[in-house]
């Protein structure tokens, strides 16, 4: 295949995977909606019960005979069916990922610019999620995860595509694929950790009304706040090698200073920050629970301002990867002052 | 702070003293106990989180100096207050390093103590079991048939391989704890955040970092006078240069010829010659490539390719036929084409100084009327620059990047230009109106930008965000819990309580007493099970 073929299978393969994304979450929607019937065909159930032939049941659900048995089962098979299309669509994006690696001359990895960052983090997100959501019990975060990443995949599709090319040579080092992998790992847990905890906090205010619906399958708050600290806690050392370890060292052989208050590393900084405080406040009375998750939600922000905002918001960052200028050919040197 | 702590600090009040009223000594320890509570920890990383924003924002100083004086020129109102409040230094501001004081104090305050906590503690025993074993968040309790020696005996067998056993727990118990090194974690990670402080500071007090343009073969010497651009740490002495020479012999690009990113660079190459020593000491020659991601170390120095352009060779000749002005000229890229700009200067011109400001194009064409660039390969150069004549006004300290035009005078001519253009192809002349004199196009060199620095400390600063690495892994994934087992007889066999405490905060502790009141029924051959 040549380049150009392969960088049109990426393309393909994103659009694809992103409305493979799109069934799932419809999926997903299904098994909500059917839950919610469940629920009223169980209200329904015990309203009958006292009131003899229930009037209300039938008026609200057309398929009144149908008992709770075949709508639970009904609600297995969305969930299961959202699950194999999150899958056949993640296994489409990595196609979309590989593929763009290749369309490059040389073959590269696909992380030289926002366009390619954001659909390796998407990846990584939804990845990390279909890995852990069976052994953590979070099968019911599928469709915000779903959402979350394909928005973000369309506003990578749509504002931050960039054609294919090869690497800039201040990228050009193996410290990119140790760096960035840990970064974007890094970057999908702590977005999934921020998401429990967003439904913490939703959950929390909504503490005395009946559990139903999507939130019957949502785990107590003591468990959602465990979840959210282990994911938190796998993503910190991670974020902490992608950041304070792996980038200086790079940012010394290729800028020619460990740390230089890049506008990129001080967001980093400013994460890592936040996260070391999310994992304080845990211990810290006063601060534990919804304080804690608030600061979560700070640091998910602070995290994809980082990975996408301050490319917009600043001027002097080495790590702007807009194609137009690569860093290093335009270094323009310090004011030389020569008198007379 | 919104949240209130009392915390009983004050002895009973004294009478000669109105209640509230703290000696000097009590202020004092209030004021220590305050700034080394987790709270204002908490509190001071937010801070420290929140101060570093601005920074990220605000063109600073250190980081690019060219950034920080276009915004100083573009915002007049806003500068003086922002220079006051340090915005355009904001990471060596002095209120930046009151928050990071204080936090280290903070920290200092906070990991002495638990030290010696911990270090008594390391060598004591699990506490005994507390009366109610009920009352703690994870507990159960069942019904065993066997004898309570036969339980008691097998839980010690289980929960022996991995926690220790408190020793004369005695009266049918077992108390366990594990996760001893969880704590180690903990002050491995703060006491290595010190070390990083350390190598980061010796860095920034002891080190340098300097830069130089050289045109390829203009041989370097590192000696102070002949850095371009020079700023050393606050304790920098001139004394710590390694002494060396280089000459920059060949440099290579490779451009791209086709697809999307055409005529752009990809890779470059500057061959070095260098030489350790100066004088009679100079060791002998070796090459280098000197190339992005492939720095050379010399001594303690470090070099860096970091920039690279084009330097037309111009000759200035005056009216007289004088030779005023014939060197490679710096022109500085203005985008990834290399489409470049440059001035030059020849104040000592008779009758009147000449000085050209203009751009470089490295691959000139004329479509429909407009000068375009097409590569930033060298391959059909031209400059179009400007004249200026008179007083270049040299006499002030200035850029050697700009032309100082305020009180120079303009060349008449082509129609709708303030001044002359001229462009020029390499081995072209042109004759400047007036008697003024001519300017050649000689030819077209390369530049190279070359970073060099000293960096003290970087690997102690390395090694400490390893140690904190570790630490930090240690602190978040050693479990640390009690548990306790306590057998009481009865008429039938025996009544087993279990209960378990998590110090993580992370563990599902629920779970692991589940787990270890299966791992205490006796297995079909009545072997205690080890898994």
């Amino acid at each position: 295949m040549t380049d150009l073929q392969w960088a049109d299978l990426s393309n393909q393969a994103i659009a694809a995977a992103g409305v493979v994304y799109f069934l799932a979450l419809i999926a997903y929607f299904a098994e909500w909606s059917s839950l919610r019937q469940v629920d009223r065909a169980r209200e329904a159930a015990r309203s009958s019960s006292y009131a003899g032939a229930g009037s209300v049941a039938v008026a609200t659900g057309p398929e009144r005979p149908a008992v709770d048995e075949p709508r639970t089962d009904r609600v297995a098979m969305f969930g299961r069916l959202a699950l194999l299309l999150l899958g056949i669509a993640n296994a489409v994006h990595f196609v979309g990922l590989v593929s763009r690696g290749m369309s490059a001359d040389p073959n590269r990895v696909p992380w030289s610019n926002m366009y390619e960052f954001t659909i390796s983090g998407t990846f990584v997100v939804a990845l990390i999620f279909l890995l852990v959501q069976r052994r953590w019990g979070l099968s019911w975060l599928g469709p915000i995860v779903v959402g979350f990443v394909l928005t973000l995949l369309m506003v990578s599709v749509i504002w931050l595509y960039d054609s294919t090319g090869p690497l800039p040579e201040a990228l050009n080092s193996p410290w990119l694929v140790i760096h960035v992998v840990s970064a974007v790992l890094a970057t999908g847990a702590f977005t999934i950790g921020g998401m429990t905890s967003a439904v913490y906090l939703l959950k929390r205010r909504r503490a005395g009304k009946p559990e139903t619906g999507i939130w019957a399958r949502v785990p107590s708050l003591d468990r959602l706040d465990l979840v959210s600290y282990r994911i938190h806690s796998f993503a910190f050392p991670i974020w902490t090698f992608a950041v304070l370890i792996t980038g200086p060292i790079w940012a010394h052989q290729a800028w020619s200073s460990y740390w230089s208050w890049d506008p990129k590393e001080v967001w980093a900084f400013i994460t890592w920050v936040v996260y070391a405080a999310y994992l304080h406040a845990r211990t810290t009375a006063g601060w534990k629970g919804r304080n804690a998750a608030i600061l979560a939600l700070v640091g998910t922000a602070t995290l994809w301002f980082n990975f996408i905002g301050i490319n917009y918001f600043s001027t002097t960052s080495q790590h702007s990867y807009a194609g137009a200028v690569p860093a290093i050919s335009t270094v323009a040197p310090a004011a030389t002052t020569i008198g007379g | 702070m919104t949240a209130t702590e009392t915390r009983p600090t004050t002895p009973a009040p004294d009478p000669g003293r109105r209640a509230g009223e703290l000696n000097a000594l009590e202020a004092l320890r209030f004021a220590w106990r305050q700034l080394t509570s987790m709270r204002t920890a908490l509190v001071l990383l937010l801070l420290l989180a929140l101060a570093a924003v601005p920074g990220s924002l605000i063109p600073q100083e250190r980081v690019d100096s060219l950034k920080a004086g276009q915004w100083k020129e573009a915002h007049e109102t806003l500068t003086p207050i922002y220079e006051k409040l340090g915005l355009f230094n904001v990471y060596g501001s002095p209120w930046f390093a009151a928050i990071y004081i204080l936090l280290v104090v903070s920290l200092v305050g906070c990991i002495v103590p638990r030290t010696l906590v911990y270090a008594r503690g390391m060598r004591a025993q699990p506490p005994r079991a507390p009366r109610h074993l009920t009352r703690l968040p994870a507990h159960t309790a069942y019904v065993s048939s066997e004898a309570p020696d036969v339980v008691l005996a097998r839980a010690r067998a289980v929960l022996g391989r991995r926690h220790r056993l408190r020793a004369d727990a005695g009266d049918g118990t077992v108390s366990a704890e594990r996760g001893y090194l969880r704590e180690v974690g903990n002050l491995l990670f703060h006491l290595a955040v010190l070390v990083v402080l350390l190598g980061f500071a010796l860095g920034s007090l002891f080190g340098y970092k300097g830069g130089v343009i050289l045109v390829t073969g203009t041989p370097w010497s590192n000696t102070l006078t002949q850095y371009d651009d020079f700023v050393p740490g606050s304790l920098f002495s001139p004394t710590r240069l390694n002494p060396f020479s280089f000459t920059v012999d060949d440099f290579d690009i490779q451009w791209l010829q086709s697809g999307p990113r055409a005529g752009q660079a990809r890779g470059f190459n500057a061959k070095l010659e260098y030489a350790e020593g100066a004088g009679a000491d100079q060791g002998p020659e070796k090459d280098y490539d000197l190339r992005v991601n492939h720095p050379l170390s010399i001594g303690d120095t470090d070099l860096f390719l970091i920039g690279h352009g084009y330097a037309p060779v111009i000759t200035v000749r005056d009216g007289a036929g004088n030779k005023v002005y014939s060197k490679p000229t710096v022109f500085l890229p203005q985008g990834p084409d290399f489409f470049s700009f440059g001035v030059v200067k020849a104040q000592d011109a008779q009758p009147a100084g000449i000085g050209l400001e203009g751009f470089l194009y490295p691959t000139y064409a004329n479509v429909d009327g407009n000068p375009v660039n097409l590569n930033g390969d060298d391959l059909n150069p031209v400059i179009s620059m400007k004249v200026y004549t008179g007083d270049l006004n040299m006499d002030t300290a200035q850029s050697v990047y700009v032309l100082d035009k305020s009180k120079a005078d303009t060349v008449p001519g082509q129609p709708g230009l303030d001044t002359l253009r001229i462009d020029l192809s390499p081995g072209q002349t042109v004759e400047l109106p007036n008697g003024l004199g001519s300017v050649s196009f000689d030819g077209i060199e390369s530049w190279q930008r070359i970073q060099i620095s000293q960096t003290p400390g970087k690997w102690i600063a390395l090694a400490g965000v390893i140690l904190a690495l570790l630490g930090l892994m240690g602190s978040l994934f050693i479990r640390s819990r009690r548990l306790w087992v306590r057998v009481t007889p009865t008429d039938h066999g025996s009544l087993v309580e279990v209960a378990g405490l998590d110090r993580s905060g992370g563990a599902d502790t629920d779970d692991v007493v589940s787990k270890l009141v299966a791992r205490l029924q006796p297995s079909p051959d009545d072997r205690p099970e080890d898994t």
